[in-house]
């Protein structure tokens, strides 16, 4: 599982530059998006996997009696998630207004040589 | 308690003056208020480190591997002062610098947001924590770069926010690795057990992944060429405040992450970090020689000068680390003095174009002579700071054996002092342009006037007084070269 | 584009949501839920209403503040933290849980909650404040 799950984050990993390498704004931000997941997803399976084990403790009980999975990377993925939740928000105005500004959403638009 | 201040006044500031968006007048006061309060903040961390050394704290009572710990030292501290007195005069510049759009846009809740970042990643002993800082502080560093939403800001905004995030995500990335290899997040802790098994192999590839997030934060020679596009745009105010916080910062955590995790592998580093450094040093500079835009001109010796101070990483000497805090110290105030001063180049002439200015020695020689000081600064004339920082560089160099990358900086130091002569012969000797019209009437904001002339001042106070400073930087570096301080301060309080 | 269905299920489902957002807050502490989950169902109630009435009639709504929903959320998070402070001279941000009442009935109060409420708030406030005025640039 592990294994499939390491391919799975190199592809999102790639299809993410992909993404990014391109002259379209709009796929610029969609890479940006699926890099954010790539990385959620390395955050995961790096903890470590359980099966079936949720990362609660039964109710008035202190310390858990069974194994349970480890929480802190989901907690670190959904700070993870938080925060590219803000930066998606900023991306998503930034290609407004530069839709705006320049009439396209090509990056070529933006080059401008030194001497103006 | 005095640890979390600086990272719970700003952020208090940022809901003040959220809640008071509507006055204009009164928010840039408090803002300015809120700045100097941090200010004495972390004046009162330094004494305490003075008085034991080390402080830290733990953030919810939890206690140290588990819970979140911040922690001060001396390089913490220093940076933490120098943070909190730029900003504070950049703040008092950019009254009468920055249009009221912008004001109005909330510059000031977005330098108290950048504010709560910086402070937040140089006190965090958490590298979880640390990548929470540093998104607050990217999130704020892109809305201020792109506030205004000119084409130029644009351009620099894409560029800055692609590789920035980029950066993070390596940097989350390499967090991962380093939980799934030692099952914790806390510096001092991921230190002691780096110090028990050493560097392996999934452990030196995420501190790869580390070193790259922060080179791109630092601009350092394969990952800067965000900067010379992006710095440039916005007013000149903002440039200045996150030339001399947020680079900084970048080069601040290299110092930090080096000390304490990757030096155990030092003979497959040091030779990147020399080639690194002696590149960055030499593009930048070569770079700011062609340019002709006083405002680009700065940002590449920014980029020439993050080298100088990853040499002294390099070195990992208690000269060498201690000469790049020194350095880092000095970059921050002549760096932001000799911004404050194009900035009122631009107020006269209305341009950043060096061919578009001249005869500012007849006009306004006090603007000239603030524009001196960090000239000289910068290109390391004695008895500035920049000659001291460079000569205790230098001088590691030599004691640690490495000529190349010491002779590069010697010889980049001549092509610095080549720029800044650049920018004094044309726009300062040279008669004003036949085609230029003068602009009379054009007045410079005497606000803008005052805060210049302060950090002129006190980035010449820095220099005069090495006697005393070079005591507190020797024992800053003395502190990174052992990581065993670091280590028992928050393990084995 | 304004449907009559989508009208009458906003004015009803409003109110929903936002007891819904309520009692998801609430019960985050031991299960799943939270400030910031809670914050997003409330502020999907608010863009939900804003989608199908239009920006001039939500922004008449009195629970439609979203900078004062920041700043509040963001002094309260703030705020939080000094509690342990005051009264035992613990490190900011240290949790001060009290008790009330006994039984079935017992509710269990603390810092922490209080920390989620601005969180819940904040979330709300920054989304509500986000999509509205992407709506009013492009709309």
């Amino acid at each position: 599982m592990t294994t499939l799950l390491a391919i799975l984050i190199g592809f999102l990993f790639s299809v993410s530059i992909y993404l990014l390498l391109r002259r379209s704004i709009v796929k610029l931000v969609l890479g940006l998006l699926f890099l954010s997941y790539a990385t959620s997803l390395l955050l995961f399976v790096t903890g470590g996997l359980t099966v079936g084990k949720p990362a609660f403790v039964e109710s008035q009980t202190q310390i858990a009696s069974k194994v349970v999975s480890d929480p802190l990377p989901q907690a670190l993925i959904l700070t993870a998630i938080v925060i590219g939740f803000g930066v998606a928000a900023f991306a998503m105005v930034l290609i407004y207004r530069f839709h705006r500004e320049t009439g396209t959403i090509d990056m070529d638009e933006l080059s401008e040589t030194n001497q103006k | 308690m005095i640890l979390f201040l600086p990272i719970i006044i700003p952020l208090f500031f940022v809901a003040l003056l959220i809640m008071m968006r509507k006055n204009l007048r009164l928010q840039k006061w408090l803002s300015a208020i809120g700045v100097l309060l941090q200010l004495f903040a972390a004046v009162t961390i330094f004494t305490e480190v003075r008085a034991s050394g080390t402080i830290f704290s733990q953030a919810g009572n939890w206690p140290a591997p588990f819970g979140i710990s911040f922690f001060a030292d001396y390089t913490s501290a220093i940076v933490l002062i120098a943070v909190s007195f730029v900003a504070l005069w950049i703040h008092i510049f950019s009254f009468g610098a920055i249009d009221r759009t912008r004001q109005k846009f909330g510059l000031f809740v977005l330098f108290q947001g950048l504010l709560t970042g910086i402070n937040g990643a140089l006190l965090t002993a958490d590298i979880f924590n640390l990548y929470v800082w540093f998104e607050v502080m990217l999130i704020s560093s892109f809305v201020l770069i792109s506030l205004g939403a000119t084409k130029s800001q644009l351009r620099g905004a894409v560029k800055y926010v692609v590789m920035n995030l980029f950066g993070s995500a390596l940097f989350v990335s390499a967090i991962g690795i380093v939980y799934g290899q030692l099952g914790t997040l806390n510096m001092a802790d991921i230190a002691l057990k780096i110090n028990q098994q050493g560097l392996n192999l999934p452990l030196n590839s995420a501190m790869m992944l580390f070193f790259i997030a922060f080179g791109i934060k630092a601009a350092v020679f394969p990952f800067y060429f965000w900067l010379p596009s992006s710095y440039p745009a916005p007013p000149v105010a903002v440039t200045a405040f996150l030339s001399a916080t947020l680079t900084k910062v970048g080069v601040y955590v290299l110092i930090r992450f080096y000390s304490l995790f990757a030096f155990h592998q030092a003979e497959f580093w040091q030779p990147i970090i020399y080639g690194i450094a002696a590149i960055t040093m030499v593009s930048g500079v070569i770079m700011a020689a062609s340019a002709y835009d006083i405002r680009k001109i700065l940002s590449f010796h920014i980029i020439s000068q993050i080298g100088y101070m990853i040499m002294g990483l390099g070195i990992f000497s208690v000269f060498g680390l201690a000469g790049a805090l020194y350095f880092l110290v000095h970059n921050m105030l002549s760096k932001t003095t000799a911004f404050m001063s194009a900035g009122l180049m631009q107020q006269k002439y209305g341009t950043f174009d060096l061919k578009k200015m001249g005869n500012l020695y007849r006009l306004h020689p006090y603007v000239a002579f603030l524009f001196l000081i960090p000239a000289l600064s910068l290109a390391g004339i004695p008895p500035t700071s920049g000659f001291f920082g460079k000569f205790l560089l230098i001088y590691a160099g030599f004691s640690a054996g490495a000529w190349i990358v010491t002779i590069s900086a010697l010889v980049v130091s001549i092509f610095t002092l080549f720029s800044m002569v650049k920018i004094w012969n044309e726009a300062i000797w040279k008669p004003l342009p036949e085609d230029v019209p003068v602009h009379d009437e054009k007045r410079m904001n005497r606000t803008s006037v005052f805060a210049s002339s302060v950090m002129a001042f006190s980035s010449l106070l820095f220099g005069f007084a090495i006697t005393w400073f070079f005591d507190v930087f020797i024992r800053a570096g003395e502190q990174l070269v052992n990581n065993q301080h670091y280590i028992n301060a928050i393990l084995n309080p | 584009m304004k449907s009559q269905i989508i009208q009458i299920a906003a004015t009803y489902l409003m109110p929903f949501l936002l007891v819904l957002s309520l009692v998801v807050f609430y019960r985050g502490h031991n299960e799943p839920g939270g400030g910031f989950i809670g914050g997003l169902i409330g502020g999907s109630a608010i863009i939900l209403y804003a989608g199908a009435y239009g920006l001039e009639i939500t922004k008449k709504l009195w629970i439609n503040r979203p900078t004062a929903l920041i700043w509040i959320g963001l002094a309260m998070a703030l705020l939080s933290g000094f509690f342990a402070y005051l009264t035992h001279g613990s490190p900011f941000m240290t949790a001060v849980w009290v008790q009330i009442g006994s039984g079935p009935f017992a509710l269990k109060v603390g810092t922490p909650l209080l920390f989620d409420l601005g969180v819940y708030l904040t979330v709300m406030g920054m989304l509500v404040k986000v999509v509205l005025t992407v709506m009013e640039e492009v709309l």
